[in-house]
């Protein structure tokens, strides 16, 4: 398979996504939803699952998946991104299926997955820290084997969550354990947001039922490819939302009349414009890169993903920025949805273990290589 | 739309190019019977048509060729005639007349016959369509008188495309005709041009009674600016193309000073080669995704893209090369090359002439297209942005303030 090259069925999950996303998730629902304790819509959730069958495309054909790949994945977010699609697309489908399914607690995954995978079930990865830390070396969740105690925060997802897998320290090392979303001792908060597209919660455990998923041994690299598979997500939503700044911008700059012409005559703004092109260019190259050195090995995949997180944070940023700018006072107002793109730009930029992490590791695999 | 070339298609090439190297082993044919073989075959430019150097399939293709001619110790023609291969070629193919086209392809593609561009003059640099070096007929030859400049290569060039006013009293881009004219007439002059780098890369020319015969134009009298848009997207692809590895180009410099100079480096120095390597990455990638998705098609103004970048680039990564050599980076090894002229570019110096390179990157956003008419072609091109204001389209050229 070339890379970049999308085959014929690519390309009509291209137009499903963006079909369903535009339907779905117009400014206006949006809007509401932000205003939601849970930030999505259930109803819609399980239409995506149970009716169009997006939600296990990334998951094998054994498990009830589609069986097809990142490349596909990143076509479903890149289209989510573009329109802000409320959902746990990041804590669900990227994160905690692929550290399920890496866990290889083939038991766990036969009772989790159907559900997950028409949508009835949300299921988070909550594999932070009480700081918020990515993938901590000693979990602040701690197990005596068959209660959890302590706490995390920044878990995306995990107010919402029916069921959890939550990284804990035990006297094997850290394992995960599935823990119910009801379970007694378990409180969740929802930590208010800067993106208020996007859910966060802080989690207390006080003697939560848990039960181990897969071996100690196994769970560091499972959520590092869950990591990995969310940061790709995550690069090519980024793509969708920078994309739709764009354009705009573009179109802001083509009607908008200032000294008699369109601003987008002008070269400070039309070069800032072409700035934001090749932002947006690099971005999707760089993104779907990353998603087929995961499927095809084109390339390393975790520095493939890397260098997706850090090219695309930077340009998501850099185009949000300069749409601001392009739109004047416009752009500032919280009536404009510049502010909710800018607010995922920003607030993305620092999740997953945030981009000067991808930073220093791709700096490590390049500049210095054993 | 179909992107891959039909594997027929692929097996053609191949196995084209592996009987041209059979029958004529690149270590023993002398360089231009290997190169006259490669243009007879078809695979010069694979996508021209069969007897022009082609084989009338996807541009896409020419990698395989070059591949398999190249793999096995083949010259590299587009580094001895980059402006035939990459310019002049494309241009000629689509404008000239059949029998022109044949006298000048092959010798263009065994490399006995360079070429040259004499487009830019000291009044038209991004306004290339404003020039003023006049054509006037004389019968069936046209006679030139005008002044160019920064033509690289015209010191060696047999053959040059030039682009001329013919008729001064319409608007600028209708009064154009485009011509191949005869390097070794006469009426045209060569004066080395020196740059900052001390070198000569460039060229004045100074046409003074330069004849061409009218059978060596290039498409109709008055036409000469589309035709133009064919070499200059070609060239923009030509500079800006770049290469499909890794850490190759500057970038691959800058790496490879990094590690070979562990005495220089500094956090900081270290956190900038990442961002530089990260964005170079990402332009290579984007190369890749624009060559997928292009196809066969031509080049479109998207082809800006890389240029633009590449540009802005390679300055971004010798100004970090300057910063990590310290107080070495005030040293040059000379101003004055062996014979006075010197062909180096920034991509044939080594290791030990960053400062070379350096500042020879500063030409990089200014040759080719300036990074300000490429960032204009994006807006207006790809992005749909409406033009300036415009003074100069509708007056006859003869009425348009210059200077």
């Amino acid at each position: 398979m070339v890379e970049f090259e999308f085959t014929a069925e690519q390309r009509a999950l291209r137009e499903v996504a963006r079909d369903v996303c535009t339907r779905w998730s117009p400014e206006a629902e949006v809007r509401r939803l932000m205003g939601t304790p849970e930030g999505f819509d259930r109803t819609v959730w399980r239409r995506l699952g149970a009716d169009v069958g997006l939600l296990g495309l990334a998951v094998p054909e054994e498990h009830g998946g589609a069986g097809a790949g990142l490349v596909e994945l990143a076509l479903l977010a890149e289209e989510t991104g573009r329109t802000l699609l409320g959902g746990p697309l990041l804590g669900t489908v990227a994160l905690a299926v692929p550290a399920l399914l890496a866990a290889g607690d083939d038991a766990v995954a036969a009772e989790l997955l159907p559900g997950v995978l028409d949508g009835s079930t949300v299921l988070a990865l909550a594999a932070t820290d009480d700081r918020g830390t990515w993938a901590p070396a000693q979990p602040s969740v701690t197990t005596d084997g068959g209660t959890l105690t302590g706490g995390q925060a920044h878990v995306l997802d995990g107010a919402a969550a029916d069921a959890l897998l939550v990284l804990a320290a035990g006297e094997q090392g850290p394992a995960l354990h599935l823990v119910d979303g009801g379970a007694p001792g378990l409180t969740r908060e929802v930590q208010s947001g800067l993106d208020l597209t996007r859910r966060q919660a802080r989690l207390r455990f006080d003697g939560v039922a848990a039960r181990p998923v897969g071996s100690a041994g196994a769970a560091a690299d499972a959520v590092a490819t869950a990591r990995r598979t969310a940061a790709v997500v995550l690069a090519a939503a980024a793509v969708g939302s920078a994309q739709r700044l764009l354009d705009s911008a573009v179109e802001h700059a083509r009607t908008r009349l200032q000294f008699g012409r369109p601003i987008g005559s002008f070269q400070a703004i039309k070069h800032r414009c072409a700035d934001m092109l090749v932002d947006v260019e690099h971005a999707r190259s760089a993104a779907y890169h990353a998603a087929w050195a995961a499927d095809e090995g084109t390339d390393d995949p975790a520095l493939a993903a890397d260098l997706a997180t850090v090219v695309t944070t930077e340009a998501h940023l850099r185009v949000a920025r300069g749409t601001v700018q392009v739109h004047g006072g416009t752009g500032f107002t919280w009536e404009h949805p510049t502010h909710l793109h800018y607010k995922r730009a920003v607030s993305d930029a620092a999740l997953l273990g945030g981009r000067a992490a991808a930073a220093a590791r791709l700096a490590d695999a390049v500049l210095e290589p054993a | 739309m179909t992107t891959t070339a039909p594997t027929s298609h692929r097996e053609l090439v191949a196995e084209t190019a592996r009987r041209v190297v059979a029958e004529h082993p690149p270590a023993s044919t002398p360089r231009d019977e290997f190169l006259g073989a490669c243009f007879d075959a078809g695979l010069a430019w694979v996508h021209f048509p069969h007897g022009s150097g082609g084989l009338g399939v996807e541009a896409g293709l020419q990698d395989l060729a070059d591949s398999v001619l190249q793999g096995a110790g083949g010259p590299v023609p587009f580094a001895i005639n980059p402006i035939g291969y990459g310019m002049a070629a494309p241009t000629v193919v689509e404008h000239a007349r059949p029998e022109v086209a044949a006298e000048l392809l092959r010798p263009l593609a065994t490399c006995e016959e360079l070429w040259c561009q004499l487009f830019s003059e000291p009044g038209a640099g991004s306004d290339l369509a404003g020039l003023a070096t006049r054509a006037v007929l004389d019968g069936d030859t046209w006679v030139v008188e005008g002044q160019k400049v920064w033509t690289s290569l015209a010191h060696r060039a047999r053959r040059a495309l030039l682009l001329a006013r013919t008729d001064p009293d319409v608007p600028k881009h209708r009064g154009l005709t485009y011509f191949v004219l005869d390097m070794t007439d006469p009426g045209v002059e060569v004066r080395p041009l020196r740059q900052m780098t001390g070198a000569a890369e460039f060229n004045e020319v100074h046409l003074d009674g330069a004849r061409i015969p009218d059978s060596h134009r290039l498409g109709e009298v008055g036409q000469g600016w589309r035709v133009a848009m064919t070499t200059l997207m070609n060239e923009r692809r030509a500079i800006g193309g770049g290469s499909s590895r890794r850490g190759s180009g500057s970038i691959g410099t800058a790496l490879r000073l990094w590690r070979e100079r562990p005495d220089l480096r500094t956090p900081t120095l270290r956190d900038r080669l990442t961002q530089l390597f990260a964005a170079a990455d990402a332009a290579r990638l984007t190369g890749e995704r624009q060559r997928v998705e292009s196809g066969d098609r031509p080049v479109g103004p998207e082809g800006s893209i890389p240029k633009l970048v590449g540009a802005e680039l390679n300055q971004a990564v010798y100004d970090f090369c300057m910063d990590l050599l310290g107080v070495e980076a005030t040293l040059y090894g000379s101003y004055d090359p062996p014979d006075g002229v010197d062909d180096a570019t920034d991509e044939t110096a080594g290791a030990g002439d960053v400062q070379r390179a350096f500042l020879r990157s500063r030409a990089n956003t200014i040759e080719g297209g300036t990074s300000e008419v490429l960032r204009n072609i994006l807006g207006e091109r790809l992005l749909g942005l409406p033009g300036e204001p415009r003074t100069d389209t509708n007056r006859p050229w003869r009425e348009v303030p210059r200077g």
